[in-house]
């Protein structure tokens, strides 16, 4: 297929084509954003909590007084333990998913001097430890005297696990272990690393701070109370939490059941990151609705050019020209039109990432979106155009004899 | 001349059906997903109080220690009880009230009702006055009640309906905590969004069903619910202390004049000062005094994802602007014939213009009805969504009518360079070639 032709015809319809190729520009900036936006919400909704999601669930009480905790925490315990299919059951502070983070900033020395960013703490008390799943890539696992009573929402001098992310993020390139940091007072020691642990609501203090978080072993107390981490076989958790929130009515009939935040750790999840799941099915709905309106908009442009060309169209037929150099002149024409506009649209997509970046937190446009937006833009275009080249190919060459 | 082309332009759009859908959809498309993201955009940064926010002042002081001083730049978000008190007896501002959160169990005694939570307000008498509280029945409470810690709420009219069927529940007890307190007053309807007075509840949470005054809710012990943020050897639990190193209530201030904000922000300085030779405060003076406009801003109380929504939305009408300037330069260039008879017998540049605007128009408003359609089943999706702030996702007439304007005022945009490239047609070429 020669291309010069084609050109030159393009040239008389300066207006169509800029027009055609524009709108390609703009869709090829907001396909290769929108996608890549979907690529960030769905990477966000992967992340790795670090625990046994499918096996734990939580029950929140509130509404209980303060100088009951010990003794809530001592029936709730004992009660919740005889049903059947529980594996365990302990107290802890909060759960991933859960909400209700123990943000605290952190300083690496006693002073106060080097900050060191805001973490969340985890609270968990005998059994939340091995109960959680946590994988140690480091130190040793808390052991029956490591259980501190805490003071204020810690204990007050503790032994900590941290994660992998903390540590590096703290201490890059040295051993964690054996390190120390302080929240004000408040002094802890590092004893272990987790490869995961997420905060309690990921994503709070931005993407690159969702394991942040700090495991605490604590002992159960007046201030240490009304959540608790159970344990099941993921087959029977479903059956084990229903059974579990209908003891607690008698267990506990002077605490209130938190039903939002007393779910397995899964639906935890779902519910969580049900806001990006919305988004990224708006995402796709906007980038599906413009796709439409793109090929519709080449459908009518192509159709208009082959009503007007009919003549043309037959006199090529008449000279010699077969179905398939037709069909392919509209092809080329459309390609080489997609062509100038995914050219274009490349710089728009980088100027929209730019303008993303100092709006959202957002990292640069990989450059592998460009490629795949251009692919799926040329497929468009060729599919758009098929069936007014059709047509167009359809034309008999006796037309060439008519004079319209 | 109007009607003519209106007809003119009817026929046309009559002769191709499939082109005109075409535009209308592209059209109605582009303005249906900019109006709902818009309408949602619009709600969620309205002024929760249009009449006052102008003379509302949400002031900020730093009573921290030095350490990490540093690191942050920005005094604290809300007061401690210690310097929250001294600022509403200073009595600095035309009015003054300090607040907190809290949640409250009911017992009510004159139903079959269980007993129920409910989100309570802990705040001093100019609460009601100076955010213009509405009364269904009764008033608020006095700063000599505030002194007393007088044993009254007021209430909300949604909880006055539940508990007493939407009568004047004046002067009638209400048992909450184990304490009974007499109701003076039933608000009205009462739902400012943002839920701007305090923003650690969720940005857009419905008001309160209880509120009562701060001095009370102290002496009852009730617990206290929202953000708590300590420094030093501030602790925490349900209640925090009053001497505690920690910042729990918010303090609004109205002042009447610029003048007189600036007057308040030299005083916020003097009494860091003061508080700073105490050696209360350890920090230099670091003071801030945002309208409720700017308060609002500066908490980017506007979810991120709904702005980013906005910039999609408009992304996409601009594809479908494009298109149609298009489909429109095809449809009018198809008609150069029509138009060279009419150049032919009189008619010029500027009328063909005219009418081939009117053509636009026309797609344009019938873009705009399809438009308005596809926001109420976009704003009917919103609401599906589980955000605090989707059940307040409602087109109100000001953005009925900007649908129309916009897709209006696109429509024409679109045909102007048809248009014009239509009116260039050399007529006698034109008649020639036909």
């Amino acid at each position: 297929m020669q291309i010069r032709p084609v050109l030159s015809a393009l040239r008389k319809h300066r207006v169509a084509t800029v027009l055609i190729a524009m709108e390609i520009a703009l869709a090829c900036a907001v396909l290769c954003n929108a996608c890549f936006l979907i690529a960030n919400r769905v990477q966000q909704i992967r992340i790795h909590s670090g625990v046994d999601e499918r096996a734990l669930a939580a029950i929140k009480l509130t509404g209980f007084d303060e100088k009951d905790g010990v003794d809530l925490n001592a029936r709730v315990l004992s009660g919740l333990a005889t049903i059947p299919g529980m594996r365990s059951v302990s107290v802890i502070n909060a759960v991933p998913f859960g909400g209700s983070p123990n943000n605290a900033g952190i300083t690496t020395d006693a002073a106060g001097k080097q900050f060191a960013g805001v973490v969340n703490f985890y609270t968990g008390g005998p059994g939340s430890f091995t109960a959680l799943g946590l994988r140690l890539i480091a130190g040793r696992a808390p052991q029956d005297d490591d259980y501190q009573p805490v003071v204020h929402f810690v204990p007050d001098d503790a032994l900590v696990w941290v994660s992998q992310s903390l540590a590096e993020h703290a201490w890059p390139g040295v051993d964690p272990i054996g390190k120390e940091f302080w929240v004000g007072r408040p002094h802890f020691r590092v004893a272990g690393v987790v490869a995961n642990l997420a905060r309690p609501s990921p994503g709070e203090g931005g993407p690159s701070t969702i394991e942040w978080s700090v495991f605490v072993p604590s002992q159960p107390g007046a201030h240490f109370a009304g959540t608790y981490l159970l344990r099941a076989s993921p087959e029977e958790l479903s059956r084990v939490l229903r059974d579990a929130r209908a003891a607690i009515a008698k267990i506990a009939p002077d605490a209130v059941l938190e039903t939002a935040t007393s779910q397995s750790v899964a639906s935890l999840r779902e519910t969580f990151f049900q806001q990006d799941r919305t988004m990224a099915g708006i995402l796709l709905g906007v980038i599906a609705a413009m796709l439409l309106v793109t090929a519709l908009g080449i459908v009518g442009l192509a159709s208009f050019w082959v009503q007007q060309r009919r003549r043309q169209i037959g006199i090529r037929r008449a000279l010699g020209a077969t179905r398939g150099d037709i069909l392919g002149y509209f092809q080329t024409e459309n390609f080489l039109i997609v062509t100038f506009g995914i050219v274009l649209g490349m710089l728009l997509a980088f100027a929209l990432n730019l303008l993303l970046m100092t709006h959202y937190e957002l990292p640069r446009l990989p450059l592998y979106y460009l490629p795949i937006g251009a692919l799926i833009l040329w497929g468009l275009g060729q599919l758009a155009v098929l069936g007014p080249a059709l047509r167009a190919a359809a034309v008999p060459p006796v037309v060439a004899t008519r004079s319209v | 001349m109007f009607g003519y082309y209106l007809d003119l332009a009817l026929r046309s759009l009559r002769r191709n059906k499939a082109l005109t859908a075409l535009m209308v959809l592209a059209i109605a498309l582009g303005i249906g997903a900019s109006m709902t993201t818009l309408t949602v955009l619009h709600v969620l940064s309205g002024d929760p109080l249009p009449e006052r926010s102008s003379t509302l002042y949400y002031p900020q002081v730093d009573p921290r220690d030095s350490a990490g001083h540093d690191s942050d730049k920005e005094p604290m978000e809300q007061v401690s009880w210690t310097d929250g008190m001294n600022l509403l007896q200073a009595k600095r501002a035309d009015r003054q009230a300090l607040m907190t959160g809290g949640t409250v169990a009911i017992q009510p005694t004159q139903s079959a009702l269980d007993p129920f939570y409910e989100d309570a307000r802990f705040a001093t008498a100019d609460f009601f006055p100076m955010f213009g509280v509405p009364f269904q029945y009764g008033h608020g409470w006095s700063a000599a009640d505030d002194d007393s810690s007088a044993r009254l709420v007021v209430i909300s009219s949604k909880l006055n309906d539940k508990l007493f069927g939407g009568k004047d529940s004046t002067g009638q007890m209400l048992r909450l905590e184990g304490t009974a307190l007499r109701i003076v007053g039933v608000l009205g309807d009462w739902r400012p969004n943002p839920h701007f007075y305090d923003l650690n509840v969720t940005n857009y949470a419905e008001s309160e069903g209880v509120y009562m005054p701060l001095s009370t809710s102290q002496d009852l012990q009730l617990a206290h619910d929202g953000s708590v943020d300590c420094w030093g050897n501030g602790g925490a639990g349900p209640r925090p202390d009053h001497s505690a190193t920690c910042v729990w209530l918010q303090f609004w201030v109205q002042l009447d004049s610029p003048a007189q904000a600036a007057v308040y922000k030299e005083f916020l300085v003097h009494y860091s000062q003061e508080q700073k030779a105490l050696g209360r405060f350890q920090r230099p003076p670091n003071v801030r005094l945002r309208n409720l406009m700017g308060w609002l801003d500066y908490q980017m109380v506007v979810p991120g994802d709904v702005r980013l929504q906005v910039w999609l939305a408009f992304g996409f009408l601009l594809v479908c602007l494009v298109n149609t300037v298009g489909l429109m330069l095809a449809k009018f260039m198809r008609r150069a014939g029509e138009l060279g008879v009419r150049r032919a017998l009189g008619a010029s540049r500027r009328a063909l213009f005219a009418q081939l605007l009117v053509e636009a128009g026309v797609i344009g408003l019938s873009g705009g009805i399809g438009g308005l359609l596809l926001a109420f089943l976009g704003l009917w999706l919103v609401r599906q969504q589980p955000a605090s702030y989707a059940a307040l996702a409602h087109l109100d007439p000001g953005m009925l009518l900007t649908t129309f304007l916009l897709a209006l005022g696109a429509s024409l945009l679109a045909g102007l360079l048809p248009a014009w490239r239509a009116c260039q047609i050399t007529p006698a070429l034109q008649l020639k070639s036909n």
